[in-house]
């Protein structure tokens, strides 16, 4: 063909190459098309019917378009843009999250300069890369509405300068009359701050700093100091104790440093091939805790036998160690007789906790710990903790000051001792005693709003701060994001008034940080270099220099007033008791106005949204109470002269004759979330040796005639033996060698020998083929302790959005990932109906639940427009442009982990006052621009965080590499203190989560974990998941 | 012709002539409406009205007005379109299988059937329709149309598309064959027609039909053709709405049982159903002697049968639960029986399984007041099998933290108000404007199977002549 010279030619033109026909090559149409119009013909010019046609093809759509016009939104572009942002990609920065002495080092996600997310910060030595539920709400409170806009006086905005100076003149005033100022602030974790108030101090004499605490641990901070001539609360190890006792020390949830002690005791709970032992926890206490649910034995006490419940071990103990009992009654109880032994057999590598604030108690718990020989092993008291550092003697003083008139000033440091005290009622109505009152919280809440002048303080987010926890464990807060409104630091705002030199906060820290620290190290040279590793990594340890050398401690203990104190107190006696608890959520009410930790279940009960008093079947039968799926009673209770009205919840495991209330409810002027849920539990705390009792005995309640709905997300309590849901044993059992799960589902088929096959061996589908990734999660039951950290994660990361109280009463909460927390039902329970019922201090397991991502996914079949669909990567996902609403895959789905949106949640009034992340403006800032809204009538469900995933990979891509394992990570896996969430490609042989479910190397792609605890729940289903499950292994005697 | 048995009872009373069908059937159509019409159709109204209100807030709202949750996704929408389908089931399977088998006392009925079939179908594929999240997109994209999407296709994996395609089909084929059928008795009506309008409305609705022999050839033969199109149609449609149900993994559902009992159970509810409408249609309209008590009592009789046949069914999936040893199943039908939803069981029980044994005796088969009452008390325990199969099943499932119970909320009641409300004034339109009785083929059997062949007295006027006005 190649030779072929052959030319066509159309005419002899194009032969010849004619110069006319070259001119006219290239137009295909030479001439114009006649269009002679029968006007022009008749020498008219004017209107043609083409003309006429585009005109009014053009009219017709502008008009059309000018009809559909979009709402015109404003984004502006960066002119220059900054550095470090890059729209799509987030930064991440380290800081620190403080709320009075609640502390978590954290990684805080930007995303075009919003921070949106919080992460753990694996590198603090503290909280070891966990979370909680508040860290994870807490970047909501940032966009927070009810914040205010601007310093005010008497209600009035008023400009900085203006307030500085009148505020500066006033104190002159009284502190030139001798009036006494003081600071009243919850605990202050920074000691730069706490230099800034000695500054303060040092301009005006007559300055006193007041701390308290709402939840107080002073009495363990008094009962160190008889004990060992320190007022100070040590380091606790639950990491090295194989045995746990505590009594009423919920250290899992709300005590002390429940971050760091969840992470310790999870590391004894893992049990596997090669860790074939775990701690054993015996907890003693009236509610039921969120560590209570986690321990292997449960004792039930009154609050008003705590203290003999103590003596009894201690007597126990002492009888073993030779040293002389107290004279205080035994209690003869099987259980705590374990204990004894158990301790005993662990002396050194055992530990008891109380949660107790009475001084004599932690006497008798510090002397149980010193027979046992736990200081220097389990404890540590020469590195003493920071995170509660109130004194109920000085604020009670204060108050006491405050009645008589004897206060010339007082600044309220971001606390709110008006709600979250209990003499709170008495101090609001003496305050106007008070010359001067000022206050630096971020809202008018019940505090400020009594107070002349409030300065208010940045959030945390937009702070510069630092922190020291423990001695000697530093932290640094960096600011990640400009101040959103005209806020002021409080330090700075306390320099300014002190008329230091330095007024710039960040300077100031700076300073400190280089006297403090850079002056005292000799690592680096250079103090920029210093400081801006100690910015990267958020936190630094140094051995602190003010810390007293380890050990040489030597216990003695005056028994005889402790007796005296624990039998004059400790009566037991039947009348009904009141033990007053935190939540995990809600907290002391600081968060009040989060949406988030309102909708957050409680981890135990699963109630949302209220406060309520907890009280036993055998307590409730007997006032006449019963409780509906939604419905209960009001209980009327009177404590100490004031009556409250709270709904009734039943409560398995809670002991008979008493009866529990949470703190945190009761706001008024928190915001318009926080307003008016429940009732406020403070007035409720009473004085015991001169620190703030939780127990109170003396109460009564009553039931009335009002019914009430409380909404719970989970309504039903037991799994009905279901070992298809909940698989468990004891160690004992799963010691031995050649142990196996209980249930082991095999289905019956003609196909094989035996008559029976795997459930995963037979299967309509030809299986999916996955060559890149394959993403699974394993969860481990053993060391979820329920703290519900992942599900308020997986809200923030994934824009659910919060539904209110009347749609979860309708069960139409949103949440991707729950915890089904489940109590046992008794032994001899033998029908159905008697199995719904829980036992009365039941066995609790707590089982994290999400979208299972099945590889016979039941929902994929049944959506008509394929909506949702499987990945090659092993991800069931949704398409929520796709879907159209038939519900049909929730139907399908057997783990019911699908949400639907039943109403359109953003832009919505009807929503407004709780969904506040997805109606204002400052709210949706806080939104994840890589997680779309869902609009209403779509299905929507756990991604795995594809969003995450992706991200991942491309970063990864970018690099040239695979994504390492642990890279990619999902929000609830990040968040979880005690790592009991694992994520990771399952075809990479060497990630954790293949590692830690021990495939079978020969068949792969099948999945089958080697590890014995491994199980999907649902097996016999057959929709193969890809999420596995851990068994629960309780270290007990007997199943 | 065929000679049908002196011994068998008349299928038409009271001495009619061929003469007296077209007088008595077209006297409705021609005449005024009557006052219990005109009171039917304003309570039809004032339901649709009400229930329109409904409809509205539920798409204008979203799905969240019902009272579904996160555990119940469906519940009165898919009881409802299911009652509703199981209801359009009788008017084809009496106007096509008795058609095959020869049924000559379908002749009176069928007409109505049909029509109420029509209706009711119309009235189940409401409930696809309006429950789903987002409806404006949903009409459409569950239809495997070409699209702008790429190569997104629907789910033919799916058995709500199968629905979709089942419904359809049955609705168009019964509509064809019921127009069908209307045709010869349109050109009556025309040609009775007095005024102009009518004449034109009726002349358009007959489309031009003459009378002629090759006509009435191939209307019969089209008939027989449709009739065998829509026989496979009866059972395949139920067929395909239990898949809904016995394809999925949920407990009470996944269940292969459910076809035969599905379509047994539909078969129960359109004759139920039919029975309602024509003791009500037989005594405002005054047509006892074409639908008599013989009638009543034959599809009392298939009543029984069906209602036996259902009640079989429950008993064999409460035995197979237990013999399965599936720990889920078996809680799934414990949980029905005793549950919190045990008196929505024991009334389907009652309604389905206990009732119709009633149509053993007799004198309550051929008792009027009996038959109404107890198709009614059918058409509640039929509702209620749906009701207890959908929620019973979804309410406690698998995992017990999900376990929720449903209630019903103004907005639920008030969409299954609004396709009651659509049925009857459609079904009343139609009892207007249309005549009820297929006149055409009672004509047919007035000689051979009336009061009047029986006596044999005088000969028969030609038929033809009397259908055949065309001029």
């Amino acid at each position: 063909m190649k030779d072929n010279n052959k030319r066509y030619w159309k005419g002899l033109e194009e032969l010849n190459n004619d110069p006319s026909y070259l001119k006219n090559k290239g137009k295909e149409f030479p001439a114009d098309l006649p269009r002679i119009s029968k006007s022009e013909e008749e020498g008219h010019s004017g209107w043609e019917r083409r003309d006429f046609l585009k005109m009014m093809g053009f009219s017709v759509a502008a008009a059309s378009l000018a009809a559909c016009e979009a709402p015109v939104r404003k984004a502006i572009p960066y002119l220059n843009k900054p550095v470090d942002v890059d729209p799509g990609i987030a930064n991440y920065y380290a800081s620190t999250y403080l709320n009075g002495g609640d502390y978590c080092s954290v990684l805080v996600k930007t995303r075009e300069g919003r921070p949106i997310k919080i992460e753990g910060n694996e590198l603090s030595k503290v909280t070891y890369g966990g979370t909680n539920a508040q860290v994870q709400a807490s970047v909501l409170s940032l966009y927070d509405e009810e914040r205010l806009r601007g310093p005010q006086a008497g209600g009035t905005d008023k400009s900085w300068a203006e307030l500085d100076q009148e505020v500066i003149a006033k104190l002159n005033e009284v502190a030139g009359a001798g009036g006494q100022i003081r600071i009243v602030s919850n605990t202050i974790l920074s000691p730069t701050t706490l230099d800034a108030i000695e500054v303060f101090k040092a301009t005006f004499p007559n300055t006193e700093h007041v701390v308290y605490d709402q939840q107080s641990a002073y009495g363990i901070a008094k009962a160190n100091e008889t004990s060992f001539g320190s007022a100070v609360i040590p380091s606790y190890d639950f990491g090295k104790a194989q045995v746990i006792v505590g009594f009423d020390a919920d250290f899992l949830g709300t005590w002390i440093s429940p971050l760091e002690f969840s992470h310790q005791y999870s590391q004894n709970r893992k049990v596997g091939p090669k860790q074939k032992s775990m701690s054993r926890h015996y907890h003693v206490e009236s509610n039921m805790s969120l560590t209570g649910a986690n321990a292997d034995y449960r004792i039930k006490v009154k609050p008003s036998q705590q203290g003999s419940a103590v003596a009894t071990l201690y007597n126990l103990i002492a009888g073993k160690a030779g040293a002389a009992a107290t004279s205080l009654s035994n209690w003869d109880n099987a259980h705590l007789k374990k204990a004894a032994d158990d301790l005993w057999n662990n002396r050194g590598s055992s530990l008891v906790v109380s949660g107790s604030n009475d001084p004599a108690v932690q006497i008798l718990v510090n002397a149980i710990n010193d027979l046992l020989g736990n200081y220097g092993t389990t404890i540590d008291l020469s590195k003493p903790v920071n995170f509660r550092k109130g004194n109920d003697e000085a604020m009670n003083q204060f108050i006491d000051d405050v009645k008589g008139g004897g206060i010339g000033a007082v600044v309220f440091y971001n606390c709110n001792p008006v709600y979250d005290h209990a003499r709170g009622g008495e101090l609001s109505q003496n305050l106007s005693k008070v010359g001067v009152k000022i206050s630096t919280n971020d809202r008018a809440d019940e505090t400020a709003s009594l107070a002349d002048y409030i300065a208010p303080d940045n959030h945390y987010l937009e702070s510069w701060n630092d922190a020291e926890p423990k001695a000697g464990n530093y932290s640094l807060a960096q600011p990640t994001i400009a101040p959103l409104f005209d806020t002021r630091q409080a330090q700075s705002t306390l320099l300014t008034w002190a008329g230091n030199n330095t007024t710039d906060y960040y300077t100031y820290l700076q300073n400190s940080w280089k006297t403090r620290f850079f002056d005292n190290q000799n690592s680096e040279l250079d103090f920029q270099i210093f400081w801006d590793k100690a910015v990267h990594d958020g936190v630094m340890e140094m051995s602190a220099s003010d810390a007293a050398s380890g050990g040489g401690y030597t216990f003695s203990a005056d028994f005889g007033a402790v007796e005296q104190s624990i039998s004059s107190n400790y009566k037991g006696g039947s009348g009904l008791e009141l033990a007053i608890y935190q939540k995990v959520g809600v907290g002391t009410g600081s968060f009040a106005n989060n949406p988030l930790v309102h909708e957050l279940p409680d981890p135990v009960t699963k109630v949302t949204w209220d406060n309520y008093v907890t009280l036993s079947q055998t307590d409730a039968t007997e006032m006449g109470i019963e409780m509906g799926e939604d419905s209960t009673s009001m209980v009327d209770i009177s404590v100490n002269g004031t009556t409250m009205k709270a709904p009734a919840v039943i409560q398995p495991g809670q002991a008979e004759g008493t009866i529990g209330l949470s703190i945190g409810f009761g706001r008024t002027k928190a915001g318009k979330v926080g307003n008016n849920l429940g009732v406020n539990a403070y007035p409720a705390i009473t004085t015991l040796n001169g620190t703030q009792s939780f127990n109170v005995t003396g109460v009564t309640a009553t039931k009335t005639e009002e019914s009430y709905r409380i909404a719970r997300t989970q309504t039903h309590q037991t799994y009905m033996d279901r070992g298809f849901v909940v698989q468990e044993d004891v160690l004992s059992e799963y010691q031995k060698p050649n142990w196996e799960r209980h249930h082991k589902p095999k289905i019956s088929t003609w196909s094989k020998e035996d008559h029976s096959e795997k459930p995963l061996n037979l299967s309509l589908w030809k299986g999916h083929k996955y060559d890149n990734h394959h993403w699974g999660m394993a969860v481990d039951m053993n060391s979820c302790t329920g703290c519900s950290a992942c599900l308020v994660a997986c809200n923030v990361e994934n824009n659910i959005p919060v539904v209110g109280k009347d749609e979860v009463l309708m069960r139409r909460e949103m949440h991707w990932l729950r915890i089904d927390r489940y109590y046992s039902s008794s032994d001899d329970a033998e029908s159905m109906r008697d199995k719904e019922n829980p036992e009365a201090n039941p066995e609790v397991t707590f089982q994290p639940m999400m979208c299972q991502h099945c590889n016979n996914a039941p929902c994929e079949t049944v959506c008509p427009v394929a909506a949702t669909t499987h990945s090659t990567e092993g991800l069931n996902q949704m398409a929520y442009n796709r879907c159209i609403g038939t519900r049909y895959c929730a139907n399908n789905c057997p783990y019911k982990v699908r949400r639907f949106n039943w109403f359109k949640y953003h832009d919505n009034k009807q929503f407004a006052d709780f969904n506040t992340a997805m109606n204002t403006d400052l709210g949706k800032m806080v939104l994840n621009p890589d997680v779309v809204v869902r609009s209403r009538g779509v299905m929507e469900k756990c991604s795995l965080c594809v969003q995450r995933i992706q991200a991942g990979k491309l970063e990864a891509k970018k690099n040239g590499q695979r994504p390492k394992d642990g890279e990619i990570t999902t929000a609830c896996a990040q968040s979880c203190p005690t790592n009991a969430i694992t994520f990771g490609d399952m075809l990479d042989a060497n990630s954790e989560i293949s590692r830690l479910l021990d495939f079978k190397a020969e068949d792969e792609g099948k999945r089958e974990p080697q590890n014995e605890r491994a199980y999907f729940v649902l097996e016999e289903v057959g929709v193969s998941p890809n999420i596995y499950y851990m068994t629960k292994i309780r270290n007990k005697d007997k199943a | 012709m065929q000679v049908v048995s002196p011994v068998r009872e008349p299928l038409v009373t009271s001495g009619k002539t061929v003469a007296d069908v077209t007088e008595d059937i077209c006297r409705q159509v021609e005449g005024p409406p009557t006052k219990s019409w005109m009171l039917g159709m304003a309570i039809s109204l004032g339901a649709l009205g009400l229930g329109g209100y409904a409809v509205f807030m539920l798409v204008w709202e979203g799905i969240g007005v019902w009272g579904l949750n996160k555990t119940v996704g469906w519940a009165w929408d898919i009881t409802n379109f299911v009652w509703w389908v199981g209801i359009g089931h009788a008017g084809t399977l009496i106007s096509a299988i008795l058609l095959l088998f020869r049924q000559k006392w379908r002749m009176s009925i069928n007409r109505a059937a049909e029509a109420m079939t029509i209706f009711a179908v119309i009235c189940a594929a409401m409930f696809p329709g309006l429950h789903m999240g987002r409806l404006w997109l949903g009409f459409y994209w569950a239809l495997p149309l070409p699209n702008t999407f790429g190569s997104l296709w629907v789910n033919f994996n799916s058995p709500l598309l199968w629905d979709v395609f089942a419904i359809s089909t049955y609705f168009t084929v019964s509509l064809v064959f019921w127009y069908l059928g209307l045709i010869p008795d349109f050109a009556t009506i025309r040609d009775r027609a007095k005024n102009k309008v009518s004449k034109m409305i009726y002349g358009a609705l007959s489309f031009g039909w003459d009378g002629a022999a090759k006509t009435w050839s191939r209307y019969e033969s089209v008939s027989l053709v449709l009739a065998g199109l829509a026989t496979p149609l009866v059972l395949s449609v139920h067929t395909i709405v239990s898949m809904d149900f016995a394809t999925s993994v949920i407990p009470g559902w996944h269940t292969t049982i459910f076809p035969p009992y599905f379509v047994a159970g539909a078969i129960f509810s359109g004759f139920a159903m039919v029975l309602t409408l024509m003791l009500v249609t037989r005594a405002m309209f005054k047509l006892e002697d074409y639908v008599t008590i013989e009638h009543i009592e034959l599809m009392n009789i298939i009543i029984i049968i069906t209602g036996s046949i259902v009640g079989i069914a429950y008993i064999t999936e409460l035995f197979i639960s237990w013999y399965s040893g599936v720990e889920a199943e078996q809680y799934a039908f414990l949980n029905r029986a005793t549950g919190p939803y045990w008196w929505a069981y024991w009334t389907m029980m009652t309604c389905n399984v206990i009732s119709p044994q009633l149509f053993w005796i007799k004198k309550i088969r051929r008792s009027i007041v009996a038959t109404f009452i107890l198709s009614i008390i059918v058409n509640i325990g039929m509702w209620f099998e749906r009701f207890v199969i959908i929620v019973t099943s979804l309410h406690r499932d698998y995992l017990p933290s999900s376990w929720a119970m449903f209630y019903p909320t103004k907005y639920d009641v008030g969409v299954y108000l609004f396709s009651f409300g659509f049925f009857f004034t459609a079904f009343l339109l139609f009892a207007k404007f249309f005549p009820v009785i297929n006149m055409a083929e009672i004509k047919s059997i007035i000689k051979s199977t009336s009061e009047k062949s029986k006596v044999a007295a005088e000969p028969a006027q030609p038929s033809t002549s009397e259908i055949n006005t065309a001029e």
